[in-house]
């Protein structure tokens, strides 16, 4: 390190430590909010249990088709069989013997040479289970490891798409609120073109365009999703644009992109990691809403939504295990990210004084 | 004379986080006698407003006030009382009136119906009955042709006008306590001179007692009969106006009087607190400061040459008042000034003035509708931006808020190393990084700041900060926009040390902008008078205090409060 001189003197500085920034006053704060603690730590194990999913360490075999259909939960216990009547039980003589028909069958001769034939290539179906720790779906399916993988694609989509939704609405916003004039009313006008079509059509009309996978209903979701966070930065943007430290650093020569991005958007950040927890939450909701829609994830892959839709039919039959899976799981989930956020909020408020 | 109210070992304390306990008030006590002023003095921190807001319990929420603290009125204890005996209390025997009018009134409701809704609640007048009662409240507070004003709305007032509504409010009941929590702060000098001479005049009439809340104890000694000097937390001097003005005891008080520049000395430098004040808080270093104080700075011989020159500057703004029509406002009619290199112009006025817009229009910060500002003979606003940036290191401004000028996710070292980067000063970062903590000693800040944010700091390392941020640029001109007017009179005298000595040292030339003409007068060798927009008054600093020449500057300078002289009632 060079030693400066200023009125004279030598002076060789020192790099004291470093003094508590920001972000970690804000882990301070909440780490003593116990909701918040304990919110974290449900989301955390959720990021978790998502990343072994899609490593193929839990829930790889989700497809197989274990147990027998609609195999009930294993608290709920096996099915009892019930023991259907013959409803001609009564008229038919108990102890009447079977009539031998061998005489006048002409494939009588057959039967045992089918049999034994049959007996040869007979497959060793494995043993389904009559109950599994959560039931099984209609093609006896574990709807536990149902469950994890479809957590994988619902937040996967719900993380990406708030993303995309938080970089097109940060930039645009930043630039509608920072350049305002003809351009900040020509993105207020692309603003409300986008707000005044109801936003399930908006989707709808993606979808249809864009046809099925997991990365349309990311994109369908990210530039439907945008205008929120698009007009909460925007305000941010004109409050914080005549704010005397932007002024000052305009005085001091710093450019317009320096000053939008290094100066400005640290402070408004804290606006925008709040709004996009929630839409987070929001996604993951319009996921499952578009995969019952039967717009979202395609046939082969599962999510909270299409195990929510399939529960419909199975609800009728009594099978409430699938459904109940889906809404625990995003119950849990969804409730633990929103009080994540409340206390993100808390922790990041910027009255520092 | 009996004691209306008398305040006890009041101990206040504020829960911050879980275990985080401050203490604001620190087991004080004083008397307030029937029909008298008292004044609580001191500065942000001291304690004061907290003292005052516990007579009628209006404090935050997470405050904690003592069990041993007594607050007596009518043979109450204030601080024990049910919260609807309070709620009585409040609006009709004690009233509270605020320092910011425009965010005490409700916007959204008229003049007339907020202050006929204490009459309702207190008096149970009928609605035109506490009407006729608002109209002659507000001829006795001054409001002129009161009956149309009923219907007005507190933004159609100026601010003046809005805090006669407030103390109208606060008179409605004829309370027998009159709180004002510095009620004249927000407000430019010949107003507060105006509702100083008010609030004298109706304690008089109504025989109330008024408690006076203020920083400023010059002020203060116009209208206090008793006054109490507060710091942090705890009673320094308690003693009637005359003493505490003729022969104050305590180093604190000294200090006070001694550090706010006055009209008719220009030391070398200003006393501050610590002067007087040794480190264990006792010890009077009073004759030693106060042949500090009565060193004087001559006054120095004119330049000839400008460095900066303004001519002819204008800047209009255009109101769309209705589809079609326009009102333009002329914020800067025609300015034209010289600043000679090395030395202090001063620009006084009051809000509308036009005197920040004229620092703004020097930087290039707002774009002028006419005129030139010629930086040794080059006009810098035909520049492009690109051929600005030689110049904008060269001309700088310190704004007036400290608190909001530094941006909050920025450590001081990036604040003081981003003007050496954006302007190539410096070779490396390292190189800049070791002159930004050599700046950062040179304007008196630790040595471990660096590395630490701006809320860690106080209102005056702030603005140390914010001055060295300037420095780093080596700038020639700087712009002072009542850049000391945010801070405790006390700090204050600490930063105008500072300017001081910072010219003496690199030759800078500063356009000191202010409302506070005493401040103004200390630190300029000339001075500029402007009023909506004009310039009024030119001339030498004593000149213009000795014999000002234009109406308005003879009303400024009337205006400025003298200490211990009686408002005539």
């Amino acid at each position: 390190m060079t030693a400066a001189t200023i009125g004279g003197k030598a002076i060789v500085p020192a790099r004291p430590e470093r003094s508590a920034g920001v972000w970690a006053t804000a882990w301070r704060r909440l780490r003593n909010d116990r909701v918040g603690m304990v919110s974290l730590a449900i989301v955390i194990a959720f990021v978790l249990l998502i990343l072994a999913s899609a490593l193929g360490l839990v829930a790889k075999d989700w497809q197989k088709e274990i147990g027998v259909p609609n195999a009930p939960p294993t608290f709920v216990g096996a099915r009892v069989e019930e023991v259907t009547k013959d409803p001609l039980a009564s008229l038919v003589a108990k102890d009447a013997k079977p009539v031998d028909l061998s005489d006048i069958d002409p494939l009588a001769p057959k039967y045992k040479e089918w049999s034994e034939r049959a007996a040869k290539i007979q497959i060793a179906d494995p043993p389904r289970a009559q109950t599994l720790p959560f039931g099984a779906d209609r093609l006896g399916r574990d709807v536990l490891s149902k469950a994890v993988k479809g957590a994988e694609i619902s937040i996967f989509v719900g993380l990406f798409a708030a993303v995309v939704a938080t970089l097109i609405g940060t930039v645009l916003g930043a630039l509608a609120g920072y350049v305002g004039g003809k351009l900040g009313d020509f993105l207020e006008w692309v603003y409300n073109v986008f707000t005044s079509i109801p936003d399930i059509l908006l989707i709808f009309a993606f979808a249809a365009v864009l046809g099925r996978g997991i990365g349309t209903v990311v994109m369908i979701l990210g530039l439907a999703g945008w205008t929120g966070m698009y007009r909460q930065v925007r305000a941010e943007y004109i409050k914080h644009r005549t704010r005397e430290y932007v002024r000052a650093a305009e005085a001091i020569g710093v450019s317009h992109a320096q000053r939008m991005f290094v100066h400005v958007l640290p402070n408004v950040s804290h606006v925008i990691l709040v709004r996009m927890s929630l839409l987070v939450v929001g996604f993951i909701k319009a996921e499952v809403i578009l995969s019952f829609l039967g717009l979202g994830v395609p046939v082969d892959q599962v999510s909270w939504g299409t195990m929510l839709s399939e529960a419909q039919a199975e609800l009728v039959l009594g099978n409430w295990w699938q459904l109940a899976a889906a809404t625990l799981f995003m119950a849990v989930f969804v409730t633990a990210f929103s009080l994540l956020t409340d206390a993100l909020r808390d922790a990041l408020d910027p009255k520092l004084r | 004379m009996g004691n209306l109210v008398s305040v006890r070992d009041l101990r206040v304390s504020f829960r911050l986080g879980k275990s985080h306990v401050v203490d604001a008030v620190r087991g004080i006590s004083f008397d307030i006698p029937e029909n008298s002023a008292v004044a609580l003095v001191g500065e942000s921190g001291s304690g004061k407003s907290v003292s005052a807001m516990s007579i009628v319990r209006l404090l935050p929420e997470n405050a904690i006030v003592s069990a041993d603290s007594r607050i007596e009125f009518g043979g109450r204890n204030l601080l024990t009382e049910p919260i609807e005996v309070l709620r009585d209390i409040r609006g009709k025997d004690i009233t509270v009136v605020f320092q910011e009018p425009m965010s005490s009134l409700n916007p959204v409701f008229t003049v007339g119906d907020q202050i006929a809704e204490v009459l309702q609640l207190h008096r149970g007048l009928s609605r035109r009955q506490s009407m006729e009662r608002v109209v002659e409240l507000l001829n006795e507070v001054g409001i002129p042709d009161p009956r149309p004003r009923l219907a007005s709305y507190p933004h159609e007032l100026s601010g003046g006008q809005q805090q006669r509504v407030m103390i109208a409010m606060a008179i409605a009941c004829e309370p027998k306590l009159l709180i004002a929590d510095e009620p004249t702060t927000a407000l430019d000098v010949t107003v507060q001179r105006q509702i100083l001479e008010l609030i004298a005049n109706l304690r008089a009439k109504f025989k109330m007692s008024v408690l006076f809340i203020s920083h400023d104890l010059a002020l203060v000694g116009e209208i206090a009969d008793q006054v109490v000097v507060m710091r942090e937390g705890v009673v320094r001097e308690n003693d009637s106006v005359v003493r505490i003005f003729s022969q104050p005891k305590d180093p604190y008080t000294l200090a006070l009087l001694a550090c706010r520049p006055r009209l008719d000395a220009k030391p070398r430098r200003l006393p501050v607190i610590d002067d007087f004040l040794s480190a264990d808080g006792t010890t009077s270093l009073a004759p030693v400061v106060l042949a500090i104080a009565a060193e004087i700075r001559q006054a120095r011989p004119p330049e000839p040459v400008p460095i900066v020159e303004a001519r002819g500057l204008r800047k209009e703004y255009r109101l769309k008042t209705g589809l079609f029509a326009r009102k333009q406002i002329d914020a800067v009619k025609d300015a034209s000034f010289g600043l000679a290199r090395g030395r202090t112009l001063g620009v006084v006025g009051e809000s509308g003035s036009g005197k920040t817009t004229v620092g703004m229009l020097l930087m290039r910060l707002v774009q002028p509708t006419a005129g030139q500002v010629l930086f040794e003979g080059k006009d810098l606003l035909a520049l492009s931006d690109a051929a600005l940036m030689a110049y904008r290191r060269r001309i700088q401004i310190i704004f007036q808020n400290p608190y909001a000028s530094l941006n909050p996710r920025f450590t001081v070292g990036q604040i003081l190393t981003e003007p050496m980067r954006v302007h190539g000063i410096g070779d490396s970062d390292d190189e800049r990084f070791a002159m930004a903590v050599a700046l950062a000693r040179r304007v008196g800040l630790p040595p471990d700041c660096i590395h630490k944010y701006p809320h860690e700091f106080s209102g005056g390392q702030r603005q140390r900060i914010a001055i060295a941020r300037v420095l780093s640029m080596r700038p020639e001109v700087i712009i002072c926009d009542e850049s000391v007017s945010a801070l405790d009179v006390s700090v204050q005298a600490t930063v105008l040390n500072l300017l001081l000595d910072l010219q003496d040292e690199f030759a800078i030339s500063y356009l000191f902008i202010s409302h506070d003409l005493a401040v103004v007068k200390y630190m300029a060798d000339d001075i500029l008078v402007m009023s909506q927009g004009a310039i009024v008054e030119r001339g030498p600093s004593e000149a213009i205090y000795e014999a000002p020449q234009h109406e308005y500057t003879k009303k400024l300078l009337a205006a400025i409060p003298r200490g211990f002289q009686r408002v005539p009632a």
